[in-house]
């Protein structure tokens, strides 16, 4: 009773739990259709490729699973949300393919330049828009939202531009390999794996998260304690663009062209929803990262889910919205504190008997 | 209910983690009574106040309101002043970008037929009731543009403005100077008499016997006992709060603690000065010393001090540092150049809320030493240790979120952070607000202890006294400029003739 009290009690049960939920769910609907509910966890190779329901979840949901980390301290330092960066995936991705397809654009079989310049061009393009966006918030003083809404409606389009209003393709196994596999493993894992390990030792080896936390608490008094708050709120976003541009890498891999008009389309919302279900508040402050990375996976554990099920794509949105509310509600502060006061009142009760029975 | 009382509390008990906060509390308030409401930092006062209020939910007991039916039990803030309990906290809990007149009626704005807010209304009543209470304020302008003070007059007018039965008036004082204090006090009998009772919260002792009637003390969470002013005088209150004899007026300066005019020089400001809040100034500090700034609120005295620490950068005029020149333009300059500053506002530039006490207390070392050399965690919890321990800080744990700490013990969290930095020179900016008699003396004796290991002080405080009783020598400011510096024999009325614009002031 006590572990599991102390268990209830961890930060990351929640969104532990939700995840949970998701596969249990899974699992009831494969032994409901005869098949055996392990299958859901059932990992093999076919065509020499790592394959399974598992592995297409922790495939897929990569970008939101980096975008998360980056939203995650935008979040954790300005109490705001970056909204650019769907946005920013797609100007990325042209970029990136707009320099790799070269004069042979729009569809090119061979690389223009290694493959190395381009997805350095990508991560630096991601830095460009993450200082701008960190710019305006920061030293301007700007709201977030507002701030990075001016990127959120023109990457796109400056995207198109860098590409002369095509789709650029980059029908080269080189530049599919990003978004595609390594072996046969899917490379899309190793590099959201890669992100948030590289993060995840900074974090913890630096006091960098205490720094973030602590101007996003109290930005004045961070000031006054030694912390450069601005610039803090502006690395955040820096950081947050970096990871956007990964992201649009390889997004635009694993359609091996640059699409903008599709790429990163609508997730910034998975992103900023997946910092939710972490149990992150939006409002600032206290953070946890692992809380946000397990929030982006099980947002695709249920879009999966939802294929998986026969629900037709285009209203599959109506259930996610639906699954997303009851795990937000979950970690209402009232629903949490009904809860508690359940389970007390329950401890109350029995020890009031016990001791009636003494 | 027995007649003549307006308020009662019974078997209040209240438990938060790790600390029991109030055990089984009695409290009762008569029609037209001050009441003060007595005890140290972390006694229960302030839990005791937000369980009346409705913040804090209890777990025990029972509460009665006159006219109400039946034990109240308060949700929110609104619900208890929909049964006639108006609050006014330590902190001001207003809104600052809005204006004068929309704090006031905020949430009982006046509407038109249409049901839209009708300023013009709002703003006729706001400037009628604050020039009832003597509040010279233009009901129209933003709140921020107004001191400390004038908004702590503001949101007691707010208070009071609403029909209540039970006024609490939560360290209201802390941040007013004497006259604006005397201002209020004729507030608090105008109201004693129209049959209100008031909840008085103060550590002030002088301000309990000018205006109360009734004391009731807590401590540790524990209801000590309900006395008349008269059988109460203050030495056995201070026992009381204290549960020991304590003489809060020894002297504590030790012999031969003297100027250093010969010790090295420290800082050296020349003409240093920040557009629109304080004028070019000289100040020269020397090892070993604390010097005083004294003057009316809002005359410079915070403003002086954050100039010096690069929390305002310093526009005209030169700084030196131990002898060398320098230029500090954010306040990690200031802590490279051994600098700390205990900034006046408490919850807006001082503590880190929902971080743990640990967290808090080394943010500066850690500032200093920079992002990527992060102290190891067995440093940290060693540092917090020593502090919790040298300070005597109440905490559940190292760990607990700062924010749950009550006041006094936030301010020593605070002091830790700087100590722990191990300062050359420290500026105090009222270390002593809404803290008890206890921690006052703790902090004033920590002051002497610093100067005479030699670092040097910067002491800003509203009690003259408290700083007469620390400083070797005082600087007078006025009107945002600094007019004088007093040494020598250094006497109450000396400082207030200077503070006042007198002859003495050299």
């Amino acid at each position: 009773m006590d572990k599991l009290k102390k268990l209830t009690k961890m930060k990351l049960f929640l969104p532990v739990f939700c995840m949970f939920l998701v596969l249990c769910v899974n699992m009831i609907y494969d032994a409901s259709t005869g098949k055996p509910f392990y299958s859901f966890f059932q990992v093999g190779i076919t065509n020499g490729l790592l394959s399974g329901r598992l592995v297409n979840i922790l495939n897929r949901g990569s970008e939101v699973a980096i975008l998360a980390i980056g939203m995650t301290l935008v979040v954790s330092a300005s109490a705001g949300t970056d909204i650019s960066v769907g946005s920013v995936m797609a100007l990325c991705a042209a970029v990136c393919c707009r320099l790799l397809a070269g004069a042979a654009a729009p569809k090119a079989t061979e690389l223009a330049v290694p493959l190395i310049v381009g997805v350095l061009a990508a991560i630096g393009m991601g830095c460009i828009c993450g200082a701008f966006n960190g710019g305006l918030v920061a030293y301007l003083g700007i709201q977030p939202m507002v701030a990075t809404l001016i990127l959120w409606t023109a990457a796109r389009a400056i995207g198109l531009l860098v590409c002369d209003n095509l789709i650029v393709y980059v029908r080269n196994d080189t530049f599919g390999m990003i978004g595609g596999f390594v072996g046969f493993f899917p490379t899309p894992i190793i590099i959201a794996a890669v992100c948030i390990l590289v993060v995840s030792i900074v974090l913890k080896k630096s006091a960098m998260g205490m720094y973030v936390q602590s101007v996003g608490i109290n930005k004045s008094a961070s000031r006054i304690a030694g912390l450069n708050s601005k610039r803090m709120i502006f690395i955040c976003y820096l950081l947050c663009g970096v990871c956007a541009a990964i992201a649009g890498v390889v997004a635009a891999s694993r359609i091996t062209s640059a699409d903008s008009n599709n790429i990163g389309l609508n997730l910034e919302l998975d992103a900023i929803l997946a910092v939710a279900i972490g149990g992150n508040s939006l409002g600032g402050g206290k953070f946890n990262l692992a809380g946000s990375i397990i929030g982006a996976y099980t947002i695709q554990a249920i879009t999966t889910t939802m294929y998986n099920m026969g629900v037709s794509s285009a209203v599959a949105p109506v259930f996610k919205a639906v699954v997303v509310i009851i795990i937000v509600a979950i970690q209402a502060p009232p629903v949490k504190a009904f809860f508690r006061k359940r389970s007390a009142k329950r401890a109350s009760l029995k020890s009031g008997k016990e001791a009636a029975a003494a | 209910m027995e007649d003549g009382v307006v308020l009662t509390m019974r078997g209040i008990s209240m438990t938060f983690p790790g600390v029991k906060a109030l055990d089984n509390v009695d409290f009762t308030l008569r029609k037209g009574e001050i009441h003060a409401l007595m005890g140290e930092n972390g006694a229960g006062k302030s839990t005791l106040i937000k369980c009346l209020t409705g913040i804090n939910d209890f777990e025990a007991g029972e509460i009665h309101v006159d006219g109400v039916e039946g034990p109240v039990k308060n949700h929110s803030t609104s619900d208890a002043q929909k049964v006639g309990v108006s609050t006014v906290y330590q902190e001001v809990n207003l809104c600052p970008n809005l204006s004068v007149a929309e704090n006031l009626y905020i949430g009982r704005e006046p509407l038109t037929p249409m049901h839209t807010i009708d300023r013009r209304a709002m703003n006729r009543k706001a400037k009628e009731l604050t020039e009832r209470l003597k509040i010279n304020v233009d009901v129209t302008q933003n709140l921020e543009n107004y001191s400390l003070a004038i908004q702590q007059m503001i949101a007691i007018a707010r208070a009071v403005d609403m029909e209540c039965k039970v006024l609490i008036l939560d360290e209201p004082t802390s941040s007013l100077d004497d006259s604006e204090v005397e201002k209020l006090f004729g507030m608090m009998r105008d109201l004693k008499a129209q049959g209100v009772g008031i909840i008085f919260v103060t550590h002030f002792l002088e301000q309990v016997y000018a205006v109360c009637d009734r004391i009731t003390v807590l401590r540790n969470g524990q209801l000590v006992g309900e006395y008349p002013i008269a059988e109460l005088p203050r030495v056995k209150l201070v026992a009381a709060m204290m549960g020991k004899d304590f003489d809060d007026l020894a002297e504590i300066k030790p012999e031969g603690f003297e100027a250093h005019a010969d010790a090295p020089v420290v800082i050296d400001a020349k003409g240093l000065s920040h557009k629109g809040t304080i004028k070019p100034f000289d100040l020269v500090l020397h090892k070993g010393e604390v010097i005083g700034l004294t003057g009316l609120l809002g005359s410079g005295r915070s403003e002086l001090a954050r100039t010096i620490y690069g929390a305002d950068k310093a526009q005209t005029g030169t700084l030196k540092v131990k002898g060398e020149e320098v230029k500090i333009s954010h306040p990690i300059g200031a802590i490279h150049l051994g600098m700390g500053l205990l900034p006046d506002d408490r919850k807006a530039e001082g503590i880190i809320g929902d971080l743990s006490v640990r967290e808090n207390i080394i943010l500066a070392l850690q500032a200093r030493q920079g992002m990527f050399k992060q102290m190891s965690r067995a440093k940290q919890e060693e540092l917090a240790d020593k502090y919790i321990d040298i300070l005597q800080i109440k905490t559940a744990s190292k760990e607990t979120p700062v924010s749950q700490l009550s006041g006094g013990n936030q301010q020593k969290v605070i002091l830790a952070r700087w100590l722990a930095t191990d300062p050359d020179f420290l500026i105090l900016d009222e270390p002593t607000r809404g803290i008890d008699v206890g921690t006052k003396t703790e902090i004033q004796k920590l002051i002497i202890q610093l100067a005479g290991e030699g670092k040097s002080i910067m002491f800003i405080s509203s009690e003259i006294e408290e700083m007469l009783r620390t400083c070797n020598r005082m600087a007078v400011l006025r009107d945002g400029a600094k007019v004088g510096e007093l040494d020598g024999d250094l006497t109450q009325e000396r400082v207030m003739a200077a503070i006042a614009g007198g002859a003495d002031n050299g």
